[in-house]
């Protein structure tokens, strides 16, 4: 435990950036757990084919909270095609703790990326890293 | 088994548990989910082993030694359950999968032949997603209508609501013994009553009762009892469905199959006399066997016992965890009125990081929804955390969910 909520994910937990919504967004997506009931929004106004500013909302555990904060800090000023190929490894990299044994708490990590990632491609986009290594 | 547990000892009872002596994460580790699925005890994982060891093959089917070794077990383990919730003959004990497939059973086979458009199907916001949409499903099929009966503010039926919601159209009444959320006990004989008096049929889940209290079905006047053998110290894989003997026999089968038939002719068949209609193919013979032995273990630890002792738990740690002023509890204050669950959500913290810095102090707890998304939207909390406690819970372990929930309310204050 001690593993996972070190100090960076608590501060991420307690004050996310990009918290909110856009007025205006060129695409939003949200995507649920239903194991847990938590729900994560992403905003995008995309301008030239660049991610030119992102919001998120919902709700959720400090790891889904923190990654959802990390993940807006990362592709803010990204190009789409960029954030497109954002990979889950690249996420795992950036929250820095060791969650790939634990299943549950990955789907809580991941949330954040699959909105992203659905929001990009348009729904019915498989996305490619939900189930790996489950 | 071991020696006979004649008075609640409880740590005589958790030496039977194998499982119990380990540690997680360098500590013994508190087992409090017992609400989703129990603990073995020995002398369950060695019937299993025996079987498999010593007469393993199909049952019904073969003259020889091992099988009908095996259909004996398989039968007498029928008789057990039977006995055990009171039935009037083992005929009338269909074994499933679970409580899930019992339900399922009721809603397709019972559910198919009585349901006409605009009949009733009476439920209640605390259900188990298993006692929801099996009947759901059937509705959609039948052109059937669902009422749900609401709750007070301690998670309680409001049975006043049954004057206008039991009437004349409704052909159903389903309800859990006792919710895995809220702890909350419902009247089951009292709504017995008054199902009865519309022609009404009642449904019991007893899936979270079955397990922690005496129950009886002719006591408690059900149509109809589904439960689940992994929570009361048997295997996964088996569960069962009681019903009247009468409703029983009148109803078509749900699953085709082997086992099931009398004469099977090219274009139709006729069907087997009750329980066996209704167990297609082969069945979950090891754990049937093993539930036997379950039902066996907690008649000699003893069902009321099992209650007290629980009882007891639930009142100390009632009264421990409303020591946390950020805690918001979920269900009757009365412990009377309610078994060994406890909800509850801690302000500031969300109900998985609850969980895991419990579960760094090795204390096992569940955070979610708990298959009761209608509940929690009544409750208006997205998750929560529940503990849940069974004849192996200590006091000490109460104390340790405690300092586990001060520890993580300082985490992320
Ligand atoms: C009240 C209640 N009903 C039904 C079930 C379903 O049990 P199973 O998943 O074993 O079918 C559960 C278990 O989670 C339960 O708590």
């Amino acid at each position: 435990m001690d593993d996972i909520y070190r100090e960076q994910i608590l501060e991420h937990a307690r004050y996310p950036h990009n918290y909110g919504t856009l007025e205006g967004a060129t695409c939003s997506h949200e995507e649920h757990n239903p194991l847990c009931g938590d729900r994560v929004r992403i905003d995008l106004l995309i301008a030239d084919g660049v991610i030119a500013d992102v919001r998120f909302s919902g709700r959720g555990c400090a790891i889904s909270q923190a990654s959802a904060s990390l993940l807006t800090d990362a592709v803010k000023g990204m190009p789409v095609e960029a954030a497109k190929a954002y990979s889950k490894d690249d996420l795992l990299e950036l929250i820095g703790i060791p969650l790939r044994t634990n299943p549950t708490r990955l789907k809580c990590a991941l949330l954040p990326l699959k909105a992203l990632k659905v929001g990009l491609y348009g729904v019915g986009y498989s996305h490619e890293d939900e189930d790996d290594d489950l | 088994m071991a020696a006979p547990l004649t008075q609640f000892d409880v740590l005589a009872i958790r030496r039977e548990f194998p499982i119990l002596q380990q540690e997680v994460n360098g500590k013994p580790v508190a087992f409090l989910d017992s609400a989703a699925s129990s603990q073995k005890p020995r002398a369950v994982i060695d019937c299993l082993e025996d079987y498999y060891r010593r007469y393993n093959a199909n049952v019904h089917r073969g003259v020889y030694k091992f099988s009908e070794e095996a259909t004996f077990a398989y039968e007498r383990a029928r008789g057990k359950v039977a006995r055990f919730l009171g039935a009037a003959s083992p005929r009338e004990l269909v074994f499933t999968r679970n409580a899930t497939e019992a339900v399922n059973l009721v809603a397709h086979s019972w559910g198919s032949a009585n349901l006409r458009p605009g009949d009733h199907i009476l439920l209640t916001l605390m259900e188990h997603h298993s006692n929801i949409v099996p009947w759901q499903m059937l509705a959609a099929r039948t052109g059937a209508v669902l009422d749900y009966l609401s709750l007070d503010g301690e998670g309680r039926l409001v049975l006043e609501e049954l004057d206008s919601k039991l009437n004349e159209r409704t052909r159903l009444v389903a309800v859990t013994h006792q919710s895995n959320v809220l702890g909350t006990i419902n009247p089951v004989q009292y709504l017995a009553e008054r199902a009865h008096a519309v022609d009404a049929k009642l449904l019991v889940d007893g899936a979270q009762s079955v397990p922690h209290m005496p129950v009886n079905v002719r006591d408690l006047g059900c149509d109809f009892l589904v439960f689940s053998g992994h929570k009361m110290c048997g295997p996964t894989g088996i569960g069962g469905l009681w019903a009247r003997r009468e409703l029983l026999e009148a109803m078509p089968p749900f699953l085709g199959g082997g086992s099931m038939i009398k004469v099977v002719e090219l274009d139709h068949s006729t069907y087997a006399d009750v329980p066996a209609r209704f167990e297609a193919g082969t069945p979950a013979i090891a754990e049937a066997i093993a539930l036997g032995e379950a039902v066996d273990f907690l008649n000699t630890v003893g069902l009321e016992p099992i209650r007290q002792h629980e009882r007891e738990l639930l009142g100390y740690a009632l009264e421990r965890l409303g020591e946390l002023a950020e805690l918001t509890i979920y269900g009757p204050h009365d412990c009377e009125q309610r078994g060994a669950v406890i909800s509850f959500t801690l302000q500031g913290v969300h109900p998985h990081d609850v969980a895991a810095v419990l579960d760094s102090d090795g204390v096992a707890v569940r955070a979610g929804h708990h298959c009761t998304q209608p509940l929690h939207r009544h409750l208006a909390v997205p998750a929560t955390t529940r503990a849940s406690f069974y004849i192996y819970n200590t006091p000490e372990e109460v104390d340790r969910l405690v300092a586990g929930l001060a520890k993580a309310r300082k985490l992320f204050a």
